[in-house]
């Protein structure tokens, strides 16, 4: 067994079971398998060129189902028995199944599951642990979203943002699991980065890669979530975050602005400040003000008036948040934070108190109850 | 996006149809009825979307912590309790609007008749993980 782990061998054993004459989702459903069975083997049992044992088990239960096809059917298999090895390169076939998984036509956690289970190499149940899921679930998202895209042709050129909107989720829905989605969903963009020229493939690399680097600062003890002003930047990974800055830098060199490569821009003054009030905020304010142009979309409108509020003072930052919708998730929120900044401690501590109410998810809710108590403390002895 | 299907005992809305309780229709009717809610579970699980399905028992009993060294307290069953929770079935799907639909299909199951009980059902989301990136 070498070094590389099975799944980063998947996709290319795919490709190699499309090109031979199998059809996507039989190829899928065979490279799956074998990859089961590889992983379930001792250690004594596994082969020592796992590429090419995947290949030949893969074909050999691709060619028993497609023959149990066959003969229910009462046609002739379509493909040869024993075809020579495709000449593509690997790397043009793994950029195709990258594009097919993310298809426009499959909805959002559909396209998850399949590019975790296809393009990533993960198994049904990684993916059901993964999202707290059943397996048998799992299972049948994943059958539903082959079936789906079965007349799509394996050639046709995909959609770049869909690819890059899924890994995003992959990255941004942190949820638990024997396996590390972030971490995965940084390997696969960086395996898309080497095959792809797309700068914003790269803008997201070097996003997930800025957030991904303060992770261990992320959470104090007992999963408490810690704000980015109060995070200890002495814990953040100063590798990685070079290394996010570099390919932003040379992303941004390619003069192709989206909104991945604002995002990351925005990270990366963050990163830059050695403490939370040598942010800065000016800056951050004209890229989100790019962003805004690039995106439109509310949520970046929100945070911006964040951002105002700290480079131009709270009551600037109210004035941004004004048009803005208050159902907006984390307004409120942010409305109390503004206002905390104010000096209007009494009503911050009241906003504080309906966010946590309306927040989704338990880490959030928490910490905007021990900001409303903190607040409320604050008004009390001042 | 995880939701709760919520079904009551008790509580809620007042219910639109004037159904007897299950245990006087007729046996056929109380098994057109379950299937239904199989039927339902798995067409649930075919597109990728079943979570979890329970049932309860109508009986249940308060307890709390009564200080070290000591038993908990228990209090109950009430009979009489305003909202009594039946059962609940947790769906993975894409959206609220898919959440609304779903709960609308399994509120159609089949009662005295054949016809729909259009009984009420609580939808509640789930809270989730914290996003990574917030700013």
């Amino acid at each position: 067994m070498n070094g590389t782990p099975l799944r980063e061998l998947v996709p290319a054993v795919i490709g190699v079971l499309v090109r031979r004459g199998a059809d996507f989702a039989s190829a899928e459903d065979a490279v799956q398998e074998a990859l089961v069975r590889a992983l379930e083997a001792g250690p004594q049992e596994r082969p020592r060129d796992p590429k090419a044992w995947l290949i030949s088990v893969a074909w050999r239960k691709f060619l028993d189902s497609a023959r149990a096809e066959s003969t229910r059917r009462g046609r002739e298999l379509a493909v040869a028995a024993e075809p020579a090895d495709g000449s593509v390169p690997a790397t043009d076939d793994t950029l195709r199944l990258y594009f097919l998984c993310a298809h426009p036509a499959l909805s959002p956690s559909s396209a998850v599951a399949l590019t975790l289970r296809a393009v990533g190499g993960l198994t049904t149940r990684q993916i059901a642990t993964a999202y707290l899921v059943p397996e048998a679930t799992m299972a049948q998202r994943i059958s539903r979203a082959k079936r789906r895209i079965a007349g799509v042709g394996f050639e046709v050129p995909g959609d770049a943002a869909t690819v890059l909107r899924v890994l995003y989720l992959v990255f941004n829905e942190g949820y638990s699991g024997d396996v590390d989605l972030a971490a995965e969903a940084i390997r696969l963009a960086r395996q898309l980065v080497a095959l792809s020229e797309e700068p914003e493939a790269a803008g997201l690399l070097a996003l997930m890669l800025l957030h991904h680097a303060r992770r261990a600062s992320r959470t104090g003890t007992g999963g408490r979530l810690v704000p980015l002003a109060e995070q200890d930047r002495s814990r953040w990974d100063s590798e990685m975050i070079a290394e996010g800055v570099t390919i932003l830098r040379s992303a941004l060199a390619r003069d192709r602005l989206g909104e991945y490569q604002a995002q990351a821009a925005i990270a990366a003054l963050h990163a830059d400040a050695r403490a939370a009030s040598e942010t800065d905020w000016a800056q951050i304010v004209e890229w989100y003000d790019e962003l805004l142009r690039l995106t439109g979309s509310p949520i970046v409108r929100l945070n911006r008036a964040v951002a105002v509020g700290e480079a131009d003072g709270p009551q600037a930052g109210l004035a941004a948040l004004a048009d803005i919708d208050p159902t907006l998730p984390r307004y409120t929120a942010v409305a109390a934070h503004l206002h905390e900044k104010a000096g209007a401690l009494g009503h911050a501590a009241e906003l504080y108190a309906e966010a946590a109410r309306t927040a989704t998810n338990p880490a959030e809710r928490d910490h905007l109850t021990r900001e409303a108590a903190r607040v409320r403390h604050r008004a009390r002895t001042s | 996006m995880k939701y709760l299907l919520l079904k009551h005992y008790r509580g809620g809305p007042e219910s639109v149809t004037d159904h007897p309780p299950m245990d006087q229709w007729n046996p056929e009717e109380v098994d057109a009825h379950i299937q239904y809610m199989k039927d339902f579970a798995t067409r649930l699980e075919e597109n990728g979307e079943f979570v979890d399905s329970q049932a309860l028992t109508p009986g249940g009993t308060f307890v709390r912590y009564d200080g070290a060294g000591r038993p908990p307290v228990t209090d109950g069953p009430f009979a009489e309790t305003k909202d009594l929770i039946a059962g609940w079935m947790v769906i993975d799907v894409e959206s609220w609007d898919r959440a609304v639909e779903l709960a609308g299909e399994l509120s159609a199951a089949p009662g005295v008749g054949g016809e729909p009980i259009h009984e009420w059902l609580e939808v509640r989301p789930f809270l989730t993980e914290p996003p990574t990136v917030t700013e």
